[in-house]
């Protein structure tokens, strides 16, 4: 009777300290908001600046920074400190929460749900109209995803087991399965977009992932190294016409070569130093190719770049007798040439995994990694951290160069548009979020990441609920910013924060990332 | 000659603009170690909340008088401004502080990508031009300088004593310089971390919003991409004159300055910013701690 009243005065102090909270964070939100959401400023007839008031879209802002504070407080808190609490009767901790959330009673109405709305939704969504209809959609999304999400969840260690051989045949198949949905036609966004996109983004965190994960170099301008590539394949591809397969490993060759010259010079520098000259040369890089007009066309750009051919056997332009359809008399489709890219850059990433993991058990790897807990450790050890700085540097910045004239192909098209700093960031994003030196994390980061943002473009279900002129694509970015900064406050290790050893005695024993200390490197 | 000191005269106001912002960022740096690439954007949100006051001012009065209007425009600034870093530092700093080295670099760089969208979904992608606060200018000897550049000019120097006295004279300033040199035994002493460090945060707020300001008032445009530009030149100041050192981001800020406008006017305006870069990059590798910083002595 005492106990239960105890708790129940704890939990009105509860929700008074929540709705104290959920009014200090309405009256902050209100003075952050007042003027750049409450007031528009938008152009007259005269080119003049005038003020259009928002006033209730502020008031919707105010509420909602006061809800989430309020549910923060008297729900989110308590109940991430009562799944750390031990039951005092049992002695047990309670039901992880992942546990009851993907149990087997919720499986089967996740199912029924999605079986459902897979046979029926289109005429359901006939039926209500299209307001309700875009309700309808996300019911059915919601439901797929949280069957998917259950499959993953039980058969996690099978998958955590097989992960490298898993995530290959998935993305092996991934185009075959999405031709045989949607059609050549249709399968383009999907292979495109998505895979492609996706596979770029993998590609060039793990080249990255050599200078900041493994070495501990901390690079802020790693997007000058595919800049570097994307221009040497432009440049020589239109000017003298050579072919892709020559021009790759010459991208590469141009790409580590300007690593190891940003590289020499800045040997000395540590940490944040490091961080800012790399960020500077990026900087130059793309300052020089705007400016450069007579070789790079400024800003812009460069058009007409060749397209990449099957080795010289079968060509992916049409007015060429080699043509694919001609040769394998099928019918015309500028699929082919997508599926052929998809599978091409999905063999540039297994070449770049292949080898991180090779080279983290050679010698140098093993020193990349010894300079990146310790440097003075590593001296005194007799190990030359010129060399070892500059290897990582080059081979780093390879691979990027290797992704740089893949762009290059694909898009048919450079300009410094596409080298600006924030790419180097989301690049860094990704290999931080994923889990700094793990080559699986890392991919599920990419994926998450850009696959989230591009499938924002798709979500136009959006536009039923929010009003005809919502764009989602307007808030990517802004939703990618956020995404950053929850992950990392949620897991600031990445993704997969454990250590797992190149050398070991009887078993191989992953270590979780805290107990690791970084040198300043 | 007097095109040189014509050149001095432009330098002086660019580089005391990104003096101010320079300081943030050394401030943050020294007391926290951590660089914080949402600075730009916080000048570059100053801006703004100044632009959209200076529209308030014109269209409730029929006529402020252009000191007044100043004056309210970075003081509306600055609050919200330090309103916002004091927000940001407590949601996307402070639970990061004590992890590793790199967990609150991409925070910070997640929160200048969704300031800088914010301000895009809010306010629009467009330019946003002003029509002319100050325009008189006076003639020294063939040197024009305008009145712009000496309100620039006089108001960072002013803001420069103020700061100076506060981190010199004041318990606050004492408190700062503590946690800098050893926050652990700073709490210890019993100086309050968390609300020394909020307050780093809210002083390097009120710079880049003066700094903002100022920005406004001598282009007369912003637009919601203008943070990134200067932010990384007053981040490249900082470092220049050895982060962690506040005379040092002052004198960066000059020295940044100078060599930008002796180079526009001397060489070529393309590349202005590619040797700003470039000097940095030589003055780094030849003085790895900067101009007036400490040398990092690490110890094992």
């Amino acid at each position: 009777m005492a106990m239960a009243e105890t708790k129940k005065s704890a939990g009105s102090a509860t929700i008074a300290a929540g709705l104290r909270e959920a009014f200090y964070a309405a009256v902050i939100a209100f003075f952050m908001f007042v003027l750049l959401v409450g007031l528009k400023t938008d152009q007259n007839i005269h080119n003049e600046l005038v003020l259009v008031p928002r006033p209730y879209l502020l008031a919707t802002v105010v509420v909602i920074a006061a809800v989430v504070r309020f549910l923060q407080v008297v729900y989110l808190t308590p109940f991430l400190v009562a799944q750390k609490t031990v039951n005092a009767s049992t002695g047990q901790l309670p039901t992880a929460f992942a546990l009851r959330f993907f149990s087997k009673p919720n499986l089967v109405i996740g199912l029924v749900v999605a079986a459902g709305l897979l046979l029926f939704g289109n005429s359901l969504q006939a039926a209500v109209g299209p307001y309700w209809g875009a309700y309808v959609g996300l019911l059915r999304a919601a439901a797929i995803i949280y069957v998917v999400a259950w499959a993953i969840f039980y058969f996690r260690s099978f998958i955590g087991a097989h992960s490298y051989s898993l995530g290959f045949t998935i993305l092996l198949i991934y185009p075959v399965v999405m031709v045989s949905l949607f059609g050549f036609q249709g399968s383009l966004k999907w292979v495109d977009n998505f895979g492609i996109q996706i596979l770029i983004y993998v590609m060039l965190a793990w080249g990255l992932n050599i200078v900041v994960g493994l070495a501990g170099l901390l690079d802020l301008g790693y997007v000058a190294f595919y800049a570097v590539g994307a221009y040497s394949y432009a440049l020589l591809g239109t000017q003298f016409g050579w072919s892709f397969w020559i021009l790759l490993p010459v991208a590469g060759t141009m790409a580590a070569m300007w690593g190891v010259i940003l590289g020499f010079p800045v040997l000395r520098l540590r940490g944040d130093y490091l961080a800012i000259v790399t960020l500077a040369f990026g900087e130059i890089i793309r300052l020089v190719l705007i400016n450069w007009r007579e070789v790079t066309n400024g800003a812009a750009g460069i058009s007409g770049i060749p397209k990449v051919s099957f080795f010289g056997v079968i060509s992916f332009n049409v007015s060429d007798p080699n043509y694919i359809s001609k040769v394998l008399g099928i019918a015309q489709s500028g699929a082919y040439y997508k599926i052929f890219l998809y599978y091409l850059i999905l063999a540039l990433c297994v070449l770049t995994g292949y080898v991180t993991i090779r080279l983290r058990r050679l010698p140098v790897g093993r020193a990349w990694e010894a300079l990146r807990e310790d440097e003075i450790a590593c001296r005194s050890l007799g190990i030359n951290t010129t060399t070892t700085k500059l290897t990582a540097f080059a081979i780093g910045a390879m691979f990027g160069g290797f992704a740089g004239s893949f762009f290059a192909a694909r898009q048919g098209f450079v300009s410094p548009e596409s080298f600006i700093f924030l790419e180097s960031a989301i690049i860094l994003a990704i290999v931080v979020l994923g889990g700094m030196g793990s080559l699986g994390g890392i991919a599920v980061a990419a994926a998450v990441m850009v696959g989230g943002t591009e499938i924002l473009r798709e979500m136009q279900f959006l536009k039923q609920i929010f009003g005809a002129d919502f764009t989602p694509e307007l808030y990517r970015m802004l939703l990618f910013g956020a995404a950053m900064v929850i992950v990392m406050v949620w897991k600031p290790r990445g993704f997969v924060g454990s250590r797992e050893p190149t050398a070991f005695l009887k078993e191989r024993k992953a270590v979780a990332g805290s107990f690791t200390k970084e040198g300043h490197g | 000659m007097q095109y040189f000191i014509q050149q001095l005269i432009n330098g002086l106001t660019l580089g005391s603009i990104y003096g101010l912002i320079a300081i943030g960022y050394t401030m943050v740096y020294g007391i926290i170690g951590m660089i914080n690439f949402a600075h730009g954007d916080i000048f570059m949100v100053g801006a703004f909340t100044a632009l959209i006051v200076f529209l308030i001012l014109g269209a409730m009065f029929y006529s402020v008088p252009v000191a007044a209007a100043l004056l309210i425009m970075m003081i509306v600034s600055m609050l919200l401004v330090s309103l916002y870093n004091w927000v940001i530092e407590k949601i996307a700093y402070r639970p990061l502080r004590g992890s590793f080295r790199l967990a609150p670099l991409i925070t910070a760089i997640g929160m200048s990508i969704v300031l800088s969208n914010f301000v895009q979904v809010t306010q629009g992608p467009r330019n946003k031009p002003i029509p002319p606060m100050v325009s008189k200018v006076y003639n020294v000897y063939g040197v024009s300088i305008s009145l712009k550049q000496i309100i620039i000019v006089v108001v960072t120097a002013l803001l420069l004593v103020i700061f100076w006295y506060v981190v010199n004279k004041t318990s606050l300033g004492r408190a700062q310089r503590a946690c800098e040199q050893d926050r652990k035994m700073a709490a210890l002493l019993g100086v309050n971390v968390d609300r020394t460090i909020s307050i780093t945060f809210i002083i390097g707020a009120s710079l880049a919003a003066v700094a903002g300001t100022l920005f406004l008032m001598y282009y007369g445009v912003v637009v919601f991409s203008d943070g990134f530009v200067p932010g990384v030149k007053a981040f490249t100041a900082a470092v220049l004159g050895g982060i962690g050192s506040i005379p040092g981001a002052v004198l960066g800020g000059l020295a940044i300055g100078f060599i930008e406008s002796i180079w526009s006017a001397y060489f070529s305006i393309d590349y202005k910013d590619v040797a700003a870069f470039s000097i940095l990059a030589i003055v780094l590798i030849f003085m790895p701690s900067g101009i007036l910083g400490r040398p990092e002595v690490e110890k094992v």
